[in-house]
Formats: structure tokens, sequence, C-alpha cells
């Protein structure tokens, strides 16, 4: 305690922040609406999120991701907060973390906070403080600003249903893709608490928006919702066991995000776990199939079937793969396919999608048309057909997939 | 040739008012040249020359038009509200000339495949993204006392777009409880004690030093992790002309430069012993029923399930527990327990377990040594005279049920699961969708691995013969299919 008693505010935020950066999600978007116009309070929440800033690293800045404490008695092998490691440790006052929040948000750095913590004593005692800062925020000072809270699996359920009612968004990390490795790589977090958590949210949340039977609605729990990060590539697991599980999240546990976070070297490694390059490429991959997953209509299946060894190929993204692999279904004719034929076709986005329907009730769209409306056609050209253009015989050139594959390169050590 | 001249303030809804009076008076595109940057006082129609006695008609013109109708999608208004903040002079004209021929063809404004309009919703886009780099960008240092009752705050920000007066109300929601100055080239907007006002634009002032700016450093510096460099997808989402005004910039040069020596010795550097107080805590956290609460036995359940029974609501019956060995390597889940039942007290004795019981058997698969139970515990009906109707079990039923089945997978610890019907497939899968699809597959759950089907109900339901013998006969097969499944994870 003497040796923390000297740490400056600038030192422990130094490494408190430090330790939170292995978190992704910095999402500050899709919660209920907010402000200060009566000038009783500080911040507002507009539905969409705002980043601050951005890193080298090119993540966004949206929020003041912290810890509360980096001590912890957790021993997990790709964290470098496990009790096993030797690096500087902190802990925050509430009373820091209010008024770090409070004055960065005034300045305009940042949307919010995302607080985390070490698991120190007890699950509860954690959780506990972790509340009365978030109480502290929006009760003592009017904060409307966004509020995001990891919570600790093993915390009581009022615990719980406190922090769904101060915070927008609450989180649990699921860390890896299957049981048995987080058995091994996290010994003391059990896989089914865990889930036992995300559905406790659920039910809280879906709770929170029926109507009493005087019609009073209840207060908004948690109103953008709760996501939760895996960690890719620490174990053995492939992209179709990560994906799996990611849709039985989203099905079962009605999560807003499921975040993939390539294992990244950290400070003080454990010799458990080498440490690679992180495979940011793979990350990127996954990103694009969880979202062919969420807005496109595609089953898990369809996506990894496109290889035999269930990871997604890197050169190529996992739409074009697929279609692709399902030549068959191609050329579609712009002008008549159905919404769900035109989502899968490679360089169309949903906005694409939206225009080519609404600009086709009144007139017979035009290749120069498509590029207008933001389809990509490079990678579109082989996969359509419309006034204007026929692909001919290159849906189904052999060296097809060729082309759109960047040159070999040779891979650098790091 | 007409000349309007648009105000500096208030710009967007003096073009509207100004373009809806030429339209009511169908003044052509090519005859009207627009200005904006005049005098804010001056008078929204200044004539040039000739252009005056036609002029003093379109201001009579413009307090008419109330009465002329002109209907302008809704979307175009917006468009405009946007467009009419941007910087390039021609913004005026490009609206005026797609207005123009939106009069004959409202349903233009749908079509994205126009070139005006896509230039236009370029334009609107450009206007966006800078109103929103402006949002995120802006750094605000304190000018009054930390400890007064109302703070003062002031920014310099160089926007690419006039969007400083359409951001205020913006800023004036965000800082509601803080006096702020935002000083950019074109604009100077002021909020105090509640009130926006507009001032004109001020080369940059200077501002007194901000101690927080140097903990915000520290924290971009800690946040950033050197293992994954990607100064591209920085930049452009953060470009460098931002970077003059930000004060966690100055930073950037350096953490991209030592980015990779920093991953380097992460990675060389040998793993280290572990801190002696981490022995210590691993073994108080390891000790028994620390970490795993106490497990329940069978006979906690069933005294739960007695408690239970007797509080029961209307219109629920009895917990109906499972039945079976406590370490059958089989456990099948059915729905709910119904009528029969539910007087019983056992599971699948009524008409769907007298089904399972025979298709089981001509399948192989032995019942008695299978641990047989609900996915929810009670039977749920309506009464209608002397009849109990089965009413299907809503969410917070299955939620209800969970917590038993919970206990009981736990309890028996089963090799597979076969469940059968939509609620058993909910509650062990998390989803009851595509059940048809997904049926005589096996799913890996937090339950291990889950056989799924049919519910032998939705057999005894199907009223033409033919298709029950055929249904009958897709149910033997999951079973059977099943049966041998088990076998072969025994065998493993």
């Amino acid at each position: 305690m003497n040796a923390m008693g000297r740490l400056s505010l600038q030192d422990k935020l130094a490494i408190l922040s430090d330790a939170a950066k292995y978190d992704a999600s910095c999402a500050s978007s899709g919660t209920a609406r907010r402000d200060s116009r009566d000038g009783k309070g500080l911040g507002s929440t507009e539905g969409s999120g705002i980043c601050h800033a951005y890193a080298p690293d090119g993540r966004c800045i949206s929020l003041l991701k912290i810890l509360m404490t980096n001590f912890c008695i957790y021993d997990c092998a790709y964290c470098v907060n496990r009790v096993s490691s030797n690096v500087r440790r902190a802990r925050f006052s509430p009373e820091e973390v209010v008024h770090l929040t409070l004055e960065f948000y005034r300045r305009n750095y940042i949307e919010g906070l995302f607080l985390s913590s070490g698991i120190i004593r007890s699950p509860d005692a954690t959780m506990a403080d972790m509340v009365r800062i978030a109480k502290t925020l929006r009760e003592e000072h009017g904060f409307r600003g966004y509020i995001h809270l990891k919570t600790i699996p093993d915390a009581a359920p009022e615990l719980l249903e406190q922090a769904g009612l101060y915070a927008d968004r609450l989180s649990i990390n699921v860390e890896l893709p299957t049981d048995a490795s987080v058995k091994s790589y996290a010994p003391e977090k059990n896989p089914v608490t865990i889930r036992k958590a995300m559905s406790e949210v659920r039910q809280k949340r879906e709770a929170s928006r029926d109507r009493s039977h005087t019609g009073k609605r209840p207060a908004r729990f948690a109103p953008a919702g709760q996501s939760t990060q895996v960690i890719v590539g620490a174990d053995g697991a492939t992209d179709a066991t990560i994906l799996g599980q990611s849709t039985r999240l989203y099905t079962g546990f009605g999560l807003k995000r499921v975040y993939y976070s390539a294992f990244s070297p950290i400070p003080d490694a454990t010799a458990k776990l080498p440490l690679i390059r992180p495979p940011l490429e793979r990350e990127h991959r996954l990103y694009q199939a969880d979202w062919l997953l969420r807005f496109y209509g595609f089953a898990v299946e369809e996506i990894t079937a496109a290889t035999p060894d269930g990871n997604l190929a890197l050169d190529i993204d996992p739409k074009l793969a697929w279609a692709l692999a399902n030549r068959h279904l191609f050329p579609v004719d712009v002008n008549r396919a159905e919404r769900e034929m035109l989502l899968r076709v490679p360089g169309f986005g949903t906005k694409t999608v939206n225009r080519i329907l609404t600009t086709r009730r009144h007139r017979t769209l035009r290749y120069e048309d498509l590029s207008r409306m933001g389809a990509l056609m490079k990678k579109a050209r082989p996969f359509v057909t419309l006034a204007g253009w026929s692909p001919g015989a290159l849906t189904d050139t052999p060296d097809l997939r060729a082309r759109f594959a960047p040159p070999p390169e040779q891979l650098s050590l790091f | 040739m007409r000349t309007v001249a648009l105000p500096d303030l208030d710009t967007a809804r003096a073009w509207r008012d100004a373009a809806r009076a030429l339209v009511a008076e169908s003044v052509p595109p090519e005859d009207v040249q627009w200005t904006c940057g005049a005098p804010e006082q001056t008078d929204l129609f200044q004539a040039t020359g000739q252009g005056r006695e036609a002029d003093g008609a379109a201001r009579t013109c413009a307090r008419r038009q109330a009465s002329v109708s002109f209907n302008v999608p809704k979307s175009f208004v917006d468009l405009a509200e946007t467009v009419a903040w941007h910087s390039d002079p021609e913004r005026f004209a490009r609206l005026y000339a797609f207005l123009w021929r939106l009069r004959d063809r409202p349903v233009l404004i749908h079509d994205r495949g126009d070139a005006a309009l896509a230039k236009l919703r370029a334009m609107e886009k450009e206007v966006n993204r800078d109103k929103h780099k402006m949002k995120a960008f802006l750094r605000f240092r304190e000018i009054g006392a930390p400890d007064a009752p109302r703070r003062r705050f002031a920014a310099w920000f160089e926007p690419s777009h006039n969007v400083t007066e359409p951001l205020a109300p913006f800023f004036a929601r965000r800082f509601g409880d803080m006096d702020w100055l935002i000083v950019t080239p074109r604009r100077t907007a002021c909020f105090e004690r509640g009130e926006i006002s507009f001032a004109p634009g001020q080369p940059k002032p200077l501002l007194p030093e901000d101690a927080t700016e140097d903990l915000w450093t520290t924290y971009f510096r800690s946040i950033f992790n050197p293992a994954r460099l990607k100064v591209k997808a920085m930049q452009a989402e953060m470009p460098k002309k931002y970077w003059k005004n930000m004060p966690e910039a100055a930073a950037i040069p350096g953490l991209i430069a030592q980015a990779e020596s920093r991953a380097r010795a992460m990675q060389e550097a040998a793993p280290t012993l572990p801190p002696l107080r981490a022995g210590r805590i691993r073994e108080r956290l390891h000790a028994p029923g620390v970490l795993r609460p106490m497990e329940l036995t069978f006979n906690d359940l069933r005294r739960k399930a007695e408690d239970e029974t007797r509080t029961a609501r209307d219109g629920y019956g009895r917990v109906v527990l499972g039945e079976g060995p406590h370490d059958a390597p089989l456990m099948v889940v059915g729905e709910q327990p119904g009528d029969v039942e539910d007087r019983e007290g056992r599971p699948f004795v009524g008409p769907s377990g007298q089904l399972f019981d025979n298709v089981a058997e001509e399948a192989g698969l032995d019942r008695k040594a299978a641990y047989v139970t609900n996915a929810v515990k009670q039977f749920r009906y309506v009464q209608r005279g002397k009849r109990r109707i089965h009413q299907s079990p809503d969410r917070s039923d299955i939620e209800h049920g969970r917590w038993w089945l919970d206990a009981e997978i736990k309890l028996v610890k089963p090799t597979l699961i076969l469940s059968m019907g939509g609620t058993a497939a909910e509650t062990l899968t998390g989803t009851r969708k595509g059940i048809l699809k997904r049926r005589g597959h096996v799913e890996e759950t937090e339950h291990g691995p889950v056989f799924l089907t049919v519910h032998p109900s939705y057999i005894l339901r199907i009223p033409d013969a033919a298709r029950k013998a055929k249904e009958t006969d897709l149910f033997r097969a999951d079973l059977a299919a099943a049966q041998a499944h088990l076998e072969e994870l025994r065998a493993a």
C-alpha cells in the first residue's frame, strides 16, 4: 500500500490504461438519447458514437478505457495483469476515476468511460467499487455521457442489476473460443458462470422493455446492450469454431457485438503462450465474416465451407471467397434479382443494395449507375449483369481468384 | 440575370426561402446568380443593375409564396439544409438546378444514379464528415477558474466547411453546465449561461496552458499497442490536417518510431518468475469451495421441487423432475409435463411418452437406461370445463426451467443429450429456429453434445395417416442415429 501511495495520478493513468488496451471494444453508439441542455449536468449521447482520436495502431479512442486496478488474483495466461506477471501494479481511488472522466469529457477528449478491473479480494467487492464509480458519475455529477462497465462474471445478481441501471453497456468477455481452452488458459474462470451472467443481462434487458400492467415502463437496463470479446490466435481454434461460438452468442444471449482481438505480444508474457506476430489479417477477416452473419443473411456453414480447413482465406475476403465457390449462382441480374441475392454480390454493401432497390423501381439501372451508388465495381464486375454490361465468360474463368488475390510477398520477421 | 445574396448566418434557411420564391416565380437556374457572405444585416435579395425591379417582385413573391403550393420531397429539404454549409461557391446553384428538375420529376430524389444528385450527395457527405470530425477533434482548454460555479472553456478549430453554426446546438446539448467559446476562421460560437450566440470568425487566439492535456497525452501514449502498428488506418480516420490543434498528436511520431523495437523487446524478453504473492494467492483461491459453489444433490432438488409445487401459481401444475439412472450416459429432454404426467408426477407417461417408448424400442434405444426429463418442469394449462388444455411454455417458463435442467445435467453428467422439440432446443442450444433442418445432427453446446430431433407430440398431431407414418419413420431413424452416436462417444 505504501509503495502505491507514491504513484502520481499520471503514473497510475499510464499503468492502468496500458493494462486496459487489450480490450478491443471502444464503441459509444446505440444507447438512449440524453443531453445536458438543461444546464444541470454534463454530457450527451445521440445515437452514433464519436471517435475522438486514433492511436497509431489504427484503433479508435472513444472512451477513457481504464482498469480500476490491475491487481488480480486470477492467472489467465493471455493476460498482462495475471497474478503471476511482474508488471507494475496500481489502483485508482473511485474519486480519481470520476475526476479523470469528467475533466477529459469537459475538454472533449472522450465520449465517456469504459471501466474494467482486475479481480481483487472477491468478485463482489470489485464489482461493488465499479458500480459505485458509475453511480457517483450519474447521481452526484449529473454525467450523461456513455458508461461501459466490464462485468465480473461471479458477482452477485444485485450488483449486476445496479450496474445495468447506471451503465449504457455491460460486457463480459468469453475470452477464448471453447470451454476447453478457457479451462487450460484461464483456470479460475468458469465458462458456465460467464454464460449465466450473460443470460441474466439478456433477461433483465428484456424485462426492462415490458411495460407493467399499469403501462409504466421500468428503468432502462443497459440500453446499448451487451458485448463480449474473444481472443483469436492464442489457442488452436479454427475460424469455423470461433464463428460458431459467435452465432450462439448472438442468438442465445442477444449480444450486440462480439469483438475479436488478435492475440498480441504483451509485456512479461508467460512461457505457456509463445508470443507471435498478432494475426491482424485473420482478425479482420473474422470481422468481415461476422458482418456477413449479421447483416447479409449468410449462415456460418456457408462462409466456412469455402475452405476445407475451417479457416477463412486470408488473401481474399469471405464474401468473395463464397462467390467464387458458388459461381453457378452468378452472374446476378441487378435489375431483377431479389434483395437476398444482391446482398451476396461481392462489392455490394447494404447501402448500395438499398439504393439499387429504390432506384430500379423507377427506371432500369445501367452499369455507370452502380459505382455512383457506392458499389465496388472492380469486385462486382464478374458477378453482375445489367444494361451496358455482361461479364460473358469472365464469371467462369479459372484464374478469376488469382485476379483478386494480392501477389505473394515476402513476410517480414515481425 | 438575377443575383441573390445570402447572409453568412442562417444561410440554409435563407437559401430555402429564396429558392422557394424563385421557383414560385418560375425563374430558371441559368438566370440566377448566388452569392454568400454579405454583411448579415443586408436585405436578402440584393439587386444588381437592371434586376432591381424584378427583385422587388421576388420579394412580393416571397411573402406570397405561402399560398403557392410546391411540395418538395422531405429528403431534399434535408439534403439542402446540409449542402448549404459546404464551402464550394457553386453549392447554391447546384441545389437550385436540381430543385428545378425536381419540380417535374419528384422521383428524381430517389435516383442515386443521377449525376447531379450524386454530386450533391457527395457534398452532403463531405459536410457531414466535416461536422463529425469537428465533434471529434475539437479540444477545449480551460480559460476560467476550475472552482468557479460555472466553468469556462475555449477552443480553436479549423473546419473545412461552414459547420460551426450548425454544430453549436450539439455542443450546447453536450456541455450544458459550462460556458464555452469555439473560435474558427469563419465563425465564432459562444455559449454563456445557456444561450448560444455567434460572432464573425477570428484568427487563432492565444489560449492558456491546460495541465489536463499532459494527462490526456499520457493516456494516448499508454493505450497504444506497439505490437499492432497501423499508421495508414490511423491517418485515414484522423488526417494530418487536424493534428496541429490536438495536444496528443505531438506524441504520434515518437510512438511510431519506437513501436517496432518495443514489440520486439516484448517478444524477446524471457519469461520471468512469478512474484512471491502469486503462489500464496493461487493456493488460497484453489482451496475447495472458494471458486465453485458447493454442488446440489438430487435430494436438494427433490426438496426444492416439493417447495415449489406447494407455491405453484394458477394455471401451473406441480414440478415434475426427471427419472432414470443418476449416472445415465443418455439424457432425453422433452418439452413440459402434460396432463397425465402432472397427475402421476412422472415424466413421459402420457400419449407422447408412449409413442416415444414404442419408437425408441424399435430404434434400439433403451429408455430405461436413459435419464428422461423435460426442459420446462411444470404443466402449463388453461381450465376449460373439466379439461385442462395444454399451453405452450413462454419465455419466462423456459428461463425458469433452465435452472432445473442445468442442475439435472450437472448431476447426471450425460455423455449425450437427446433434445426433442423446439423448447428443449431453445433451452439447450439457445435457439429453436430451423429445428426441422437441424434435426438428426449433433450440436456442441455448453452442456456437451446435443442431438436434435422433433418432439413426439408433433407426430401425434399430424392428421394424415400416410404423413404420420412417414414422420414416425424419420423419428425412428433419428433415435437410432442418436443411439449410434452415443455408442461412438462412449467408445472414444
